[in-house]
């Protein structure tokens, strides 16, 4: 059950971006900042764990639930270290996300080219 | 004024050649999609493999380059060294895959860029050298790649980025003409050509070509049709390169809106060489290829054969770069007029 409510879930997230993909002229570097901040912003009106706690990775693994993590982590550094941690905090929540993305990129190139469309 | 002109001069976009510049033998490849459209059997080469035998896309291109130079010379019966002056470019930065495709056959090389109207700027000044006396004989070669293209002006493949349904499909292709002053058995000769300005109408969106070229492609056909002192009718087709399906239909409105009426004998390259609804290209075809692909595999076929009489041969360039782009200036367009003639 939990992962149907997470296939849903996400898959709703993933088509309601798809609407602004299609119906307006933003690029998609644009659509996907637009998530990240949607992500911070519920978050920060303490909306977005509720959701998260219920949907699981439906509501953690699109690109919205990164500006969640983001948002946590800079709360939680500035409640630890004050001023300081707002140089701190996002970049430590993100730094896992960030660097497997990298690190695993990068053993894929070693295997794969790109590939034309058809 | 005219008692400062030459003969050949004569317009202000114009030239009208003294002697009959020949067109000698031309050739074009493709890749798989290109194959599989409704040009596909007119090709003289199709590459199922998108990088053929190369490592990168850059590569790619150049080899295609070269396979449509070895094609067009064999067709023409002449080598390398016979060519006097080569004039040749691509979509790349700093006409990447023209340099890497010529590096070492030593031949004259003037580069020339005007994005997807490259093949017209091109054929333009090829012809030039012949009827100045410059050469005997000249040759255009352009190419382009949608892997490459995509990477350049939008985003690399590997990132997987959605096309919108306004966007055109960069062709996977090469072409090349060889032009003579001497006739080696050739029915198709250039009358003369009409070189277009800048046209820029302040559109932005790079994923809508057609719309920020078709206004050149009317101010060109405008121009043309003046100076040249002709009316559409002359032409068996009036053939623009790339401007797809939208910016056909605002081509025609803005001709018609100026009481020229090209609706009859109008063809857009774009719109011909895939099959829109099997072959998912949105627009169309675009690139240095679309236009130059579909003159050198179908339109230089139909006037040997005598099905067309004269053709006007528009290809328009959408004068972009990444940069400009990125700065979020507008995309300055251009398009180039060459007229082909059954003899």
């Amino acid at each position: 059950m939990i992962f149907l409510k997470a296939f849903i879930v996400g898959g709703v997230i993933c088509a309601l971006a798809q609407v602004l993909m299609d119906k307006t002229k933003l690029l998609p570097g644009r659509v996907m900042v637009i998530l990240v901040c949607f992500g911070c912003l519920l978050s920060a009106i303490g909306l977005y764990q509720p959701f998260a706690d219920w949907a699981g990775a439906g509501a953690s693994v699109p690109l919205i639930g990164f500006g969640n993590s983001l948002y946590q982590g800079m709360k939680d550094s500035v409640d630890s270290r004050g001023f300081i941690g707002l140089f701190e905090g996002g970049f430590t929540a993100c730094a896992v996300g960030v660097s497997a993305a990298l690190v695993f990129g990068y053993i894929a190139s070693w295997f794969f080219d790109s590939k034309a469309k058809d | 004024m005219a008692e400062n002109r030459f003969n050949k001069d004569i317009g202000r976009h114009s030239v009208v050649f003294e002697t009959p510049v020949y067109v000698r033998g031309y050739a074009c490849v493709g890749g798989k999609k290109e194959g599989e459209g409704p040009m596909g059997e007119c090709f003289d080469l199709i590459e199922q493999d998108p990088y053929f035998g190369q490592n990168t896309w850059e590569k790619a291109e150049s080899r295609m380059q070269e396979l449509a130079m070895t094609y067009a010379l064999h067709k023409a019966q002449c080598e390398v060294k016979d060519i006097k002056y080569l004039f040749a470019g691509d979509l790349l930065g700093q006409l990447m895959a023209t340099s890497f495709s010529v590096n070492k056959i030593e031949i004259p090389l003037f580069g020339v860029y005007g994005a997807c109207s490259t093949f017209g700027e091109a054929i333009g000044l090829a012809s030039m050298a012949i009827d100045g006396g410059f050469a005997g004989n000249t040759m255009a070669l352009t190419s382009s790649h949608f892997s490459g293209a995509e990477k350049q002006f939008r985003f690399p493949l590997d990132y997987g980025n959605q096309r919108p349904r306004s966007s055109t499909w960069t062709v996977t292709g090469a072409a090349g003409i060889v032009l003579s002053n001497s006739r080696h058995g050739s029915n198709v000769c250039i009358k003369g050509i009409t070189t277009g300005h800048i046209e820029d109408y302040g559109i932005k969106d790079s994923m809508n070509m057609g719309a920020c070229m078709a206004p050149a492609a009317a101010s060109l056909i405008e121009c043309h049709l003046d100076e040249w002192d002709v009316t559409p009718d002359y032409y068996d087709k009036i053939v623009t390169g790339d401007l797809g399906k939208i910016g056909k239909k605002i081509l025609i409105d803005m001709l018609m809106a100026k009481g020229i009426n090209i609706a009859g004998n109008h063809m857009d390259c774009g719109i011909e060489i895939y099959d829109c609804k099997e072959q998912d290209s949105h627009c169309g075809g675009s690139g240095c290829a679309c236009s130059a692909c579909v003159l050198c595999s179908f339109l230089l076929k139909k006037l040997e054969r005598g099905e067309y009489k004269r053709i006007l041969f528009v290809p328009t360039g959408a004068l972009l770069s990444g940069t400009s782009f990125n700065e979020g200036s507008s995309i300055p367009a251009i398009a180039h007029g060459v007229v082909f003639e059954r003899i």
